[in-house]
């Protein structure tokens, strides 16, 4: 600090004009300076102690194998005296088939005896169009009816209510859950204090890592995936739960309590419903994470679209692994619209009871009166399969072409971005001695945020280290560095057109929504189509899904400068270019930052999915351990991706916040 | 108005921080602001004793951040006093059971809030219908006796009303109204017009006082508008840094401030309207009485016409028409125009 001080100090009264630029030089001096430390320290280390150049396997602290075991133990040997733990989960998945069975039955495939079942899609399409239009608005019912209509027409019926199913069982549970436990922390906060930063752990480790625990314990199928995807689905209804109570206002509360209410009437009569709108978007986030979950859940062998787009990608099937992708894109599209409907949905306007009784009592009539006439009349019942189309061949014949005719080119791109970007970045990363690594980590969290979060990130950073795990997490690290350089390249210059111009705007975040609304799964299939396998597919794949938050953030953040500094600044008599350099982006940079934060988050979701297209990071071990039911492995591993995106959220949020302060625009 | 204590309170605290009750413990009960700040604890209510007699309004006073709020949740026990005795109607508050206490706020306690805190999600009727609800009562009977209240309160058609739909005022008087529907003993009022328009409150002033006069019940009104509480208060309790520093009838809170903090307050008071003769009468009688007199119990305003005019002096008499003492011009100008 005094160094700076005192150089500070020198240029005001030697060079005068010229201290900007000589600031800048100074900083890119220190920064030069600093990377010459780092390299050399690294050289020292590197050739001085072996042990720092691979961290010894004797080092190693085993609780991958620890965690396989007790799992191994939980799954086949645990007892418990009455009944054995495998008895436990088979009871579990027992009573869990039940709900399963009865809305397969009602979608998908009837039940044996009953006559007018499964639902004509008919039925279906109409009781979810009906259900926009209750929930929101003509257009709203036309969207829905589009996308299923959508579904049958292009011969997917039957894998996309395959899914639906599962998420039908799956959301009430999930949310069911959250809140419940959202109620009992509320009302414990010493225990919700304890219990936070493991509600950030299962929110930052990717819905791969959780399939291998499950299959050990549950085994292969419908109900396992079920299992994991309630326990991937129930944290975020848990955080809105807890975020919704405390929102109530207190004297709402007091209210209650004046009124003689008991807990449970103050829960029920005043708590809940002065807080639906934050527990209906909780809703909403439940299903979006069970839709993502579901798909990648086939890989334990939930059925549906998920499971059919796996084939289909194993195959290189690519036109109609498209197609099942757009599948998954347009039942996610619609639930996620009709549900935001839902948590917009004001009951109490003038003239709404009297329009949802309308609107019920003919939907009522409506879809009996289809039921009824599906017996007779065939195409009500199933959509004929005469008239499904479907643009595979397009595809593949697209697919063809790319690679007939771009295949030099794209391959040639492929070749010089791993030759010359990838592989040498990827290369340095791993020569840095770890020691050098985690001094970094740790040199970065105290400049920002002092001792405590030095020693929050340096432990966080050893954890991949001290399980054994330092280089593949060292290759995420590389492709989400790379990933993220590339969207924050894409995004900010977006953000900034978007942020200038409100038609713009608004089209540009329309897509946005939408493409936040698709699961990360089918991202995979284009970069496929494009990249087959390897690290530059991944990257894409990375990119192409964690790009949003950047271009929402950067847009938000500059809309939020104050016009009143804006214009002062114009009085002063910046340019445009000098109000942009000099005024918004310093302004907007913590709103950025938090950006950053976000697109690393879902980068790190991305790149654990990507290990699909062929990786050597972390995902690749969580894949497999899920392959070889190594639970340990794809746990830690899971866990180590957690680690990363909870080091790069302490910092940028930290950053964030206090630059905020410093600028005064807390609040 | 009768004498009978309805609340009683001795000897009330309440510290929020980390340890309040070892904190008072180790201070001694004596604990100094320092004290606080040292140990990040904060005394909203210090050292309080008062009681609230049967059928009066009872006014507390202070500016913001006094602790007035925290007082009357602590009679409530929606916050659990540190320290202290509380006795309602001779019952000790503090030992009820909790099925004791949550009847006791279904029978006897209604409270209005500074912000309404009005449900959202019901209707006018239906927020007023709520503490019945809460009890059980069968919709028919709460919803007449929801629609009573309504119309006391003069909202009548206003029944399938959402709050966002109405005013400022009209939702503070559905606020009212649900207070009122259990027909409790006690009304406790947190601050029910601060947030409300100077008419309207005005209004709400005025009609306030009619239905006291019909309803009569024991009430605890907090302000922090001293104009308010003049027009409003049978006495007042002057809150500062979490103590009562006066309590007392308004006139005397004029006429005799306790403190240089009260006679601030006071200062800008009309005072005309406020003081009676009596409480600035001379009681050193002279030899010779003058030959007019007023009552003890008339205000100033209604004096100062005559004696401005004719610019003689008064004997003022008590109730039983004996003369209580003398009221001369100089004595009464000063009193309106300088404070005392
Ligand atoms: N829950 C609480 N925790 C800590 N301090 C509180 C709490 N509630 C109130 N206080 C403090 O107690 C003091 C009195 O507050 P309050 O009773 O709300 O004052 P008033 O209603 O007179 O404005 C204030 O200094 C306030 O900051
Ligand atoms: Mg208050």
């Amino acid at each position: 600090m005094t160094t700076v001080d005192t150089n500070a100090a020198r240029s005001s009264g030697g060079a005068g004009g010229n201290s900007l630029t000589y600031a800048i030089g100074l900083r890119c001096m220190r920064l030069a300076l600093a990377a010459a430390a780092v390299i050399a320290a690294g050289y020292l280390m590197n050739n001085l102690f072996v042990w720092a150049r691979d961290y010894p396997e004797s080092w190693v602290m085993p609780i991958s194998r620890y965690i396989s075991a007790f799992f191994d133990w939980l799954g086949y040997k645990a007892d418990f005296g009455l009944f054995t733990f495998r008895d436990l989960t088979r009871a579990v998945s027992q009573v869990l088939e039940w709900p399963l069975a009865f809305t397969e039955g009602l979608l998908v495939s009837g039940f044996g005896g009953v006559p007018l079942l499964p639902l004509p899609w008919v039925t279906v399409t109409l009781i979810f169009s009906l259900a926009g239009l209750l929930l929101g608005s003509w257009r709203l019912a036309a969207i829905l009816l589009g996308c299923f209509t959508f579904l049958a027409v292009f011969g997917v019926w039957e894998p996309a209510m395959n899914t639906f199913s599962l998420v039908l069982v799956i959301v009430p549970f999930a949310a069911l859950m959250g809140m419940a436990a959202g109620v009992v922390l509320a009302g414990a906060p010493r225990l919700e204090r304890g219990l936070s930063p493991v509600l950030d752990v299962m929110q930052s480790t990717p819905h791969f890592a959780y399939l291998a625990p499950i299959v050990v314990l549950f085994g292969f199928g419908q109900v396992p995936a079920l299992i994991a995807t309630v326990i991937f689905a129930a944290p975020p209804m848990i955080r809105c739960t807890l975020v919704g109570l405390r929102s109530v206002s207190p004297e709402l509360i007091e209210c209650g309590r004046m009124a003689g209410c008991t807990k449970w009437q103050l829960l029920s009569k005043v708590r809940f419903p002065a807080a639906a709108a934050t527990l209906l978007l909780g809703l909403n986030q439940v299903i979006m994470q069970t839709l993502a979950m579901v798909v990648i859940a086939s890989l334990i062998g939930a059925s549906g679209l998920g499971h059919d787009l796996l084939i289909a990608l194993n195959s290189l099937k690519l036109g109609t692994a498209l197609e099942l992708g757009a599948a998954i894109v347009v039942l996610a599209v619609a639930l996620d619209r009709l549900s935001l409907a839902a948590s917009r949905y004001d009951p109490y306007k003038r003239g709404e009871q009297k329009r949802r009784r309308g609107i019920l009592l003919f939907g009522v009539v409506l879809c009996a009166a289809t039921v009824a006439a599906a017996p007779f009349a065939d195409g009500l019942h199933l959509y004929p399969a005469a008239y499904t189309v479907t643009s595979a061949p397009f595809w593949d014949a697209v697919v063809i072409y790319v690679s007939d005719e771009w295949y030099d080119g794209l391959q040639a791109f492929k070749n010089f971005l791993l030759s010359y970007v990838l592989i040498p970045s990827r290369n340095a990363l791993l020569w840095l001695p770890w020691p050098v690594v985690i001094a970094l980590v740790a040199m970065t969290g105290y400049r920002i945020g002092g001792g405590k979060l030095a020693a929050t990130v340096a432990t966080l950073a050893a954890f991949p280290l001290i399980t054994g795990f330092w280089v593949p997490t060292m290759i995420t690290l590389y492709m989400i560095a790379m990933a993220v350089v590339v969207s924050i390249l894409i995004g900010l210059p977006i953000g900034l057109l978007a942020s200038r111009n409100e038609r713009l705007s608004s089209f540009i975040l329309l897509i946005c929504d939408t493409l936040q609304t698709f699961p990360s799964f089918v991202y995979l299939i284009p970069v496929v189509m494009l990249f087959k396998v390897g690290d530059v597919a991944a990257i894409t794949a990375v990119i192409a899904y964690a790009t949003v938050p950047m271009i929402r953030y950067t847009n938000l953040g500059l809309r939020r400068v104050s016009a009143q500094t804006k214009e002062a600044a114009e009085a002063i008599g910046c340019t445009k270019r000098q109000l942009l350099w000099k005024v918004e982006l310093p302004l907007a940079l913590p709103e950025i930052m938090l950006g950053i934060n976000q697109t690393i988050m879902m980068g790190l979701f991305m790149v654990a999915i990507a290990a699909l297209v062929g990786t050597k990071d972390l995902g690749q071990q969580i894949a497999r351990a899920l392959s070889d039911g190594d639970t340990g492995r794809g746990l830690i591993a899971g866990l180590c991706i957690a680690s990363l995106g909870i080091t790069a959220d302490r910092i940028l949020r930290t950053w964030s916040r206090k630059r905020s302060e410093a600028l005064g625009l807390t609040g | 108005m009768g004498n009978t204590a309805k609340i009683s309170c001795r000897g009330l605290w309440k510290v929020f921080g980390p340890d309040p009750r070892g904190f008072l413990r180790q201070h001694g009960h004596t604990p100094g602001p320092g004290d606080y700040a040292a140990t990040k604890h904060v005394g909203a209510v210090q050292d309080v004793s008062f009681d609230v007699l049967e059928g009066e309004i009872l006014v507390i006073m202070g500016l913001s951040g006094s602790g007035k709020s925290t007082l009357i949740r602590c009679l409530t026990r929606l916050i659990e006093p540190t320290e202290g005795q509380l006795e309602f109607e001779n019952r000790d508050l503090l030992q009820l059971s909790k099925r004791e206490h949550i009847d006791l706020r279904r029978k006897k306690l209604g409270m209005v809030f500074q912000h309404f805190g009005l449900l959202p999600h019901r209707t006018t009727l239906e927020n007023v219908a709520f503490p019945l609800e809460i009890q059980g009562v069968p919709q028919e009977e709460r919803n007449a006796c929801a629609r009573k209240y309504l119309t006391l309160v003069g909202l009548d058609g206003k029944e399938d009303f959402y709050p966002r739909e109405l005013s400022g005022g009209q939702k503070q008087r559905v606020g009212i109204a649900r207070s009122l529907t259990t027909d409790p003993e006690i009304w406790f009022l947190d601050e029910p017009f601060s947030a409300l328009d100077p008419l309207i409150r005005r209004e709400l002033q005025d009609e306030f006082l009619k239905l006291q006069q019909s309803l009569r019940k024991t009430i605890i009104f907090i302000t922090h508008d001293f104009s308010e509480a003049l027009r409003l208060a049978d006495r007042i309790a002057i809150m500062r840094d979490g103590r009562i520093v006066q309590l007392d009838t308004p006139e005397m809170i004029v006429a005799r401030p306790a403190d240089s903090y009260v006679a601030k307050f006071g200062a800008d008071a009309p005072k005309e309207d406020v003081l009676s003769a009596g409480a600035i009468a001379d009681p050193n009688l002279p030899d010779v009485l003058p030959a007019q007199h007023v009552r003890a119990s008339q205000k100033l305003s209604e004096i100062i016409p005559q004696m401005l005019t004719d610019g003689e002096s008064r004997v003022v008499l008590n109730r039983d028409n004996l003369p209580a003492g003398v009221l001369t011009k100089e004595r009464l100008l000063s009193a309106v125009f300088r404070g005392n």
